[in-house]
């Protein structure tokens, strides 16, 4: 039974067991999984001495011995044996000895067991280290994934037939069609806040008309783009990770391997090729809903109705500030398309690796659109556009 | 516990599983219908049937996992269906578990998930615990380098191994094992079988073990208990092959029944 008092667990030391001389020890009672706090203690508070010899350790008092029971003795046993004593155990119970073979069977524990242990300062400079060095890794391990995914497509390009089209298609209507509602909402909304803050600001002024350059150029430019590249890194990023991750914790990508059809070809390809399809088309609905959103704040606050509101805008961007939004979206999409699928063929054996991969892919795909968002930033400027 | 038990004949100890009247349902589907069965202190008991028998749901109902339509289940002389909450972690402290796909923890090593149940349970020093896993790491057959190892490293058989060990981490009376050499070859099943009898033997365990291996059931079984008709038969070997139900008759006089008693004589 658990919990059972302390003294019914007792070893003691007895001058003298053998005839030529040495030390006795009897050991009784319970030693089980429940006492073995109280028998640690009573093994510490043992003084045997370092005398050499043959030491007895007479079991016959045992009630009870499971596993722990056996480590705390064999412990002790080693302990007397490193201090020069010869050990016997003796009046020992067959089920016992049985258990007791089967503990010493385990063998001893390999010296330096534990991790070794530096300065806390040196660990955190070597751990900079390692991720900078996994990081550097990373982006060495993406750009070769896409030679190898732009090798797959030039070899598609060859042999178009090769397209799984049926599969292009199915992910299209996943990343883009099923995007629009919550999409549309967000960029609606966005529209709406941008409008009203602006508005704000802008009527101090009397300038309250150049809310709408304000919404053209910054949700054209950058806010409908960008909206639509993070929420699709989330929303189907992610889920290339989990897809192809699950199929890789279920061998289906080594089964497609072995039937002679290439994982690249069958898994990434449809994906990146929808993704790049989809992402421009989203950006644009994005533009709109968000210029909706903001035509109607407009309305509501300023009076500026929608014909004030078109003229405005028509007079404020032209074609080349839509098409600075909408350029970058396949960049993005080929990112996020490429984050998620690497991440999900990395995935390797539990379970456990999907779920960390995917929050990396959504992590790391939001990461590099921004990188390469503020790239272009700096890139258009330079050009003037 | 085990040293005051361990003097008495096997026959004459109460039985550690007792289940009575024991009636299971799926919607209109009964699974169990009236099932009585007793499992006897350091017995290897054996329990097979024909898929959808409910041989698993019948292990899930005696671990407390799913509740029955009708019956009382007994689990070391404890009603499972009117444990309070500490009661029931106490008799759950004296089960261990093997389930078919080892069920490790993925986020630990082996020895961390040997060493949970220690921690959780116990109040033993880190280095004993340490100590208690690397033993059990080492009963179970597995290399010292294994306990380091996350269960994603580890082979199937390994894998069981280490399920073996983290079920046998807090010395239980009772091990349920579900399927153990299932997925293993003949020769790990059988290393796998013979690894179950020892540490049966030295701890005085009693063992609950689903399987469907003609070899387990011949070699390593005191009983076996046969799901049929909704119930169970619990009987020797050679009282099951004189049995003249036809499943239980097809199941033992089949070619691999006959193989694997060939086998065992």
């Amino acid at each position: 039974m658990r919990g059972v008092a302390a003294e019914q667990v007792w070893i003691e030391a007895r001058p003298g067991g053998t005839p030529e001389g040495g030390a006795s020890l009897e050991a009784g009672g319970r030693w089980t999984l429940d006492t073995a706090a109280a028998a640690a203690v009573a093994l510490d508070g043992l003084r045997v001495g370092t005398a050499t010899g043959m030491v007895r350790l007479g079991l016959g008092g045992l009630q009870a011995l499971d596993t722990v029971g056996a480590c705390l003795l064999m412990g002790l046993a080693d302990r007397l044996t490193a201090d020069g004593w010869r050990v016997a155990v003796q009046e020992i119970r067959p089920e016992h000895a049985a258990l007791i073979e089967a503990v010493r069977g385990a063998g001893r524990a390999p010296a330096g067991h534990g991790r070794s242990s530096h300065h806390p300062i040196i660990d955190m400079v070597a751990g900079v280290g390692e991720a900078s060095v996994a990081a550097a890794r990373e982006a060495r391990d993406l750009i070769n994934f896409l030679g190898l995914v732009t090798l797959t497509f030039a070899r598609l390009w060859a042999n178009p037939s090769r397209l799984r089209l049926t599969s292009v298609l199915h992910h299209i209507e996943q990343i883009g069609f099923n995007a629009l509602p919550i999409l549309g909402l967000l960029s609606f909304l966005i529209g709406v806040v941008l409008a009203f803050q602006g508005a704000d600001q802008l009527r101090r002024f009397g300038a309250e008309l150049y809310v709408v350059n304000l919404l053209g150029v910054s949700v054209l430019r950058e806010i409908g783009i960008l909206m639509t590249a993070i929420i699709v890194a989330g929303r189907s990023g992610s889920a290339f990770t989990a897809q192809i991750g699950t199929m890789k914790v279920n061998q289906e990508v080594d089964a497609i391997g072995t039937m002679g059809l290439d994982p690249i070809e069958l898994l990434v390809v449809p994906r990146a090729i929808a993704m790049m399809v989809s992402l421009p088309l989203l950006a644009f609905y994005a533009d709109i809903m968000g210029l909706f959103g903001g035509a109607v704040m407009s309305y509501a606050t300023l009076n500026i109705t929608f014909g004030q509101f078109i003229t405005q805008l028509q007079t404020a961007v032209g074609l080349n500030t839509v098409m600075a939004g909408l350029i970058k979206a396949p960049v993005f999409a080929l990112v996020i398309a490429m984050v998620g699928c690497y991440e999900g063929l990395k995935v390797s054996g539990s379970a456990e690796s999907v779920g960390t991969l995917t929050t990396k892919s959504v992590v790391e795909g939001i990461f590099l659109v921004i990188v390469i968002d503020a790239l272009f930033s700096v890139l258009f400027s330079m050009l003037g556009v | 516990m085990a040293g005051s038990n361990a003097i008495q004949p096997v026959f004459e100890r109460p039985p550690v599983i007792r289940v009575r009247g024991l009636v299971t349902r799926f919607g209109p589907q009964t699974v169990h219908d009236g099932l009585d069965l007793d499992v006897r202190a350091g017995e290897v008991l054996g329990v097979v049937g024909g898929s959808g028998t409910g041989k698993s749901v019948l292990l899930k109902e005696i671990l407390g996992l799913m509740t029955p339509a009708a019956g009382r289940i007994e689990l070391l002389g404890h009603d499972t269906a009117s444990l309070s909450r500490s009661a029931r972690a106490a008799v759950q402290t004296r089960t261990g578990v093997l389930f078919q796909n080892g069920a490790l923890f993925s986020s630990m090593t082996v020895a961390e998930n040997i060493m949970l149940p220690l921690r959780e349970h116990t109040r033993l020093s880190p280095a004993l615990i340490a100590e208690v896993a690397r033993v059990k790491i080492a009963m179970a057959g597995l290399p010292p380098d294994a306990g380091a190892k996350s269960p994603a490293q580890l082979s199937g058989g390994m894998v069981k191994r280490a399920g073996l060990a983290r079920a046998l981490a807090l010395d239980p009376d009772i091990l349920f094992l579900d399927e153990p050499t299932a997925g293993l070859d003949p020769i790990g099943a059988a290393a796998f079988d013979t690894l179950i009898q020892s540490l049966q033997r030295s701890l005085g365990l009693t063992v609950f073990m689903v399987t469907h291996d003609l070899d387990s059931l011949t070699t390593i079984c005191d009983r076996i208990a046969v799901l049929v008709d909704k119930r169970i038969r619990v009987a020797r070997l050679e009282d099951h092959l004189a049995d003249p139900h036809p499943w239980i008759h097809d199941y033992f006089h089949g070619p691999r029944g006959r193989a694997a008693r060939r086998a065992s004589e």
